[in-house]
């Protein structure tokens, strides 16, 4: 078990690095932060004078290393932009996004476990022929595109829900669905395909000899087997979420951490763009080495190794 | 005193295959009973009939199942339920994935009390436990804390035998008990069965295609050919004089100690087994067998003498022409 979980955090470690070299190299190579402050008709000893004044003249390496050490001790720089440190940014961007992604998981497990278990006990049924129908369909409909229609019936047609911000709490359900949408066929599937297994096994079949009820069947010893690969992958769903609250957020524009990244994209201010990268990797790794351990937690053939 | 089990003339059907063709079986107290054959004759899914657990696509198309005083074929499953894992046990072939791998022996186990006898944890535990030292488990306290993957096999299937008899059911339906496991396992297992069936006085169905297993175990055999069976009688009766040419070339097909040379093959029966479809008619054995005759293509009668009953029309003396 410490193995194991001393692996996962090795590894998580080792992708976390990869992703902020690799973002730090494609902010440096995406434009030159100095010109963008000094303006386009700045002299050319204007740039180097700025260059020089941010340490951008120095070699590659010793700026990553400049930036990750300081980022190790919890500086993060200034926004260009904002003229506000990274981290205040951050902090205040963070928990929108986060209040928007716990929202989407959940109404996805709320939506996809009852339906997943339900088409997996009616297999071959043309609920179960529709479920899966649908949950193709939306795996291929574009969150953006979701969005959109959502705003223009509930909010606009309708005038049923706020379509942008989260001044409300009720302007969370939109775009929560959007993004809850994207995990649904994902969760629904992977459920259904795990409780027909289960529904199968020699231990179902024992428990139905034991006389027990349909509940204690499906929900204790079917359920129980087919959730651990559904508890992995709802977590790395969550990764996927809030990566995904990007396009959502622009989208219904609330001011989260996606917004904050998408803005910061667009007007070259890197210092913060490599922040929300370090941030949302962070969240990633971290998501992925949970649903590791919450899966060992969950087996009791890996839990006692 | 009437038979704990009865089946009479027992049909099921997977779409136009016919994979039991009407069987007859009664069981008394303390009795173990076997149902032999080769793979495919039908012996699991008559006793998951019995059971009532049949799987999907399986139709129970006729037949009476005399249990408990009243005829369970078509009782509705929520008070087959209340007979199974109470009053009918069964276990399986496989105690490697009978066992549920989320929870350990003492759950699986307190489990079946808690349904059936509304017992409180303390009490479930502590029946459990006596029943696993029942069974032969070495220091049942810890088992029932431990998990099916840290038990080894011959273990986990005492464990399923002793969940199987928590509640002093009247039937135990045991399919291929011991198939999966080492030899010398077998023989432990095989020994438990019988003293439980002696001191419980169970009404056991046990079903093996080895008959190394029903030499040692059973009390009345029934030879299962292609969804009927084709003979049936006490074991020593059966052993001494098998009067169907399928059970005797059955008995030819196991290795006698101190008969087999080194290098000699056993006899085995050439043919394959035919697919039985609705409406087949005759002895399904005729291909197979050296003695047909075109009369066997006609449907057979079953012969009774005394406890005797078999399903071929030769006469008596086709043994010696053999
Ligand atoms: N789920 C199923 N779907 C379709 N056919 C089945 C199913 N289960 C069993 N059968 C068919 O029913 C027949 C009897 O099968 P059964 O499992 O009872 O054989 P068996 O005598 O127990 O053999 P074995 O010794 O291999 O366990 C076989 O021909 C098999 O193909
Ligand atoms: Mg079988």
């Amino acid at each position: 078990m410490l193995r194991f979980l001393l692996r996962s955090l090795l590894l998580g470690a080792l992708v976390c690095s990869t992703v902020l070299v690799a973002s730090f190299l494609l902010s440096r190579a995406s434009g030159n932060l100095a010109i963008n402050i000094a303006g386009p008709e700045a002299s050319a000893e204007a740039i180097a004078k700025i260059q020089h004044e941010l340490g951008l003249d120095r070699p590659l390496p010793v700026q990553f290393y400049d930036w990750a050490a300081r980022a190790a001790h919890g500086d993060l720089g200034r926004s260009f932009l904002f003229h506000e440190k990274v981290s205040s940014l951050i902090a205040t961007h963070f928990p929108v996004t986060f209040r928007l992604g716990v929202f989407a998981i959940v109404l996805a497990l709320v939506v996809a476990l009852p339906l997943g278990i339900a088409a997996a006990l009616l297999e071959g049924t043309m609920f179960d022929i529709a479920i899966g129908a649908v949950a193709l369909l939306g795996q291929a409909m574009p969150s953006f595109w979701l969005g959109l229609l959502l705003i223009i019936w509930f909010g606009i047609d309708l005038h049923w829900l706020p379509i942008a911000g989260v001044e409300t709490w009720t302007g969370y359900i939109l775009p929560s669905f959007v993004l809850a949408f994207v995990a649904i066929p994902v969760i629904l599937r992977l459920t259904r395909s795990g409780m027909v297994d289960a529904m199968r096994a020699d231990y179902v079949r024992t428990a139905r000899a034991k006389g027990l009820s349909r509940a204690s069947i499906v929900l204790k010893h079917a359920l129980r087997n087919a959730a651990m690969p559904v508890v992995a992958v709802s977590a790395v769903q969550l990764g996927f979420i809030l990566g995904g609250s990007v396009v959502v957020e622009v989208v219904f524009n609330i001011h989260g951490l996606g917004y904050l990244a998408w803005e910061s994209i667009g007007k070259g201010d890197f210092p913060v763009v490599q922040a929300v990268v370090l941030l949302f990797s962070l969240i990633f790794v971290g998501l992925t080495v949970a649903s590791d351990l919450v899966s060992a937690l969950l087996d009791p053939r890996v839990r006692g190794a | 005193m009437s038979p704990v089990l009865e089946v009479r003339d027992l049909r099921v059907r997977f779409g136009a295959m016919a994979a039991v063709r009407g069987i007859d079986l009664a069981i008394e107290r303390g009795q173990t009973h076997c149902l032999v054959g080769e793979s495919g004759c039908g012996k699991s899914v008559s006793a998951l009939a019995v059971m009532r657990l049949l799987p999907r696509g399986a139709k129970l198309e006729a037949g009476a199942i005399r249990f408990a005083d009243e005829d369970i074929a078509r009782l509705p499953e929520r008070a087959m339920r209340r007979l199974r894992g109470d009053r009918m046990a069964m276990i399986f072939q496989e105690p490697m994935t009978s066992l549920n791998p989320a929870y350990t022996i003492g759950s699986q186990m307190t489990e079946v009390l808690r349904t059936h006898r509304g017992m409180g944890r303390a009490a479930a535990v502590e029946r459990a436990e006596a029943m696993l030292a029942r069974v032969g488990v070495s220091a049942p306290g810890m088992r029932l804390g431990q998990y099916p993957h840290q038990l080894s096999g011959g273990l986990r299937q005492r464990v399923m035998i002793a969940t199987a008899l928590l509640c002093e059911p009247d039937l135990l339906v045991a399919d291929e008990p011991t198939t999966a496991l080492d030899v010398t396992v077998q023989v432990g297992i095989l020994k438990l069965l019988a003293d439980l069936k002696r001191d419980l006085g169970l009404a056991m169905l046990l079903i093996t295609h080895d008959l190394g297993v029903v030499a040692r175990i059973a009390d009345v055999v029934s030879v299962m050919y292609a969804g009927e069976i084709v003979e049936h009688a006490p074991a020593g009766q059966l052993f001494a004089e098998p009067l169907h040419p399928y059970t005797r070339g059955l008995l030819r097909a196991i290795p006698v100690p101190g008969k087999v040379k080194r290098g000699e093959k056993l006899a085995t029966i050439p043919g394959i087994v035919p697919r039985t479809e609705a409406g087949f008619r005759g002895c399904a054995f005729r291909d197979r067998c050296g003695f047909a005759t075109y009369e066997c293509a006609e449907p057979i009668a079953a012969r009774v003498e005394g406890a005797h009953r078999w399903r071929c029309r030769l006469e008596a003396g086709w043994r010696e022409a053999a």
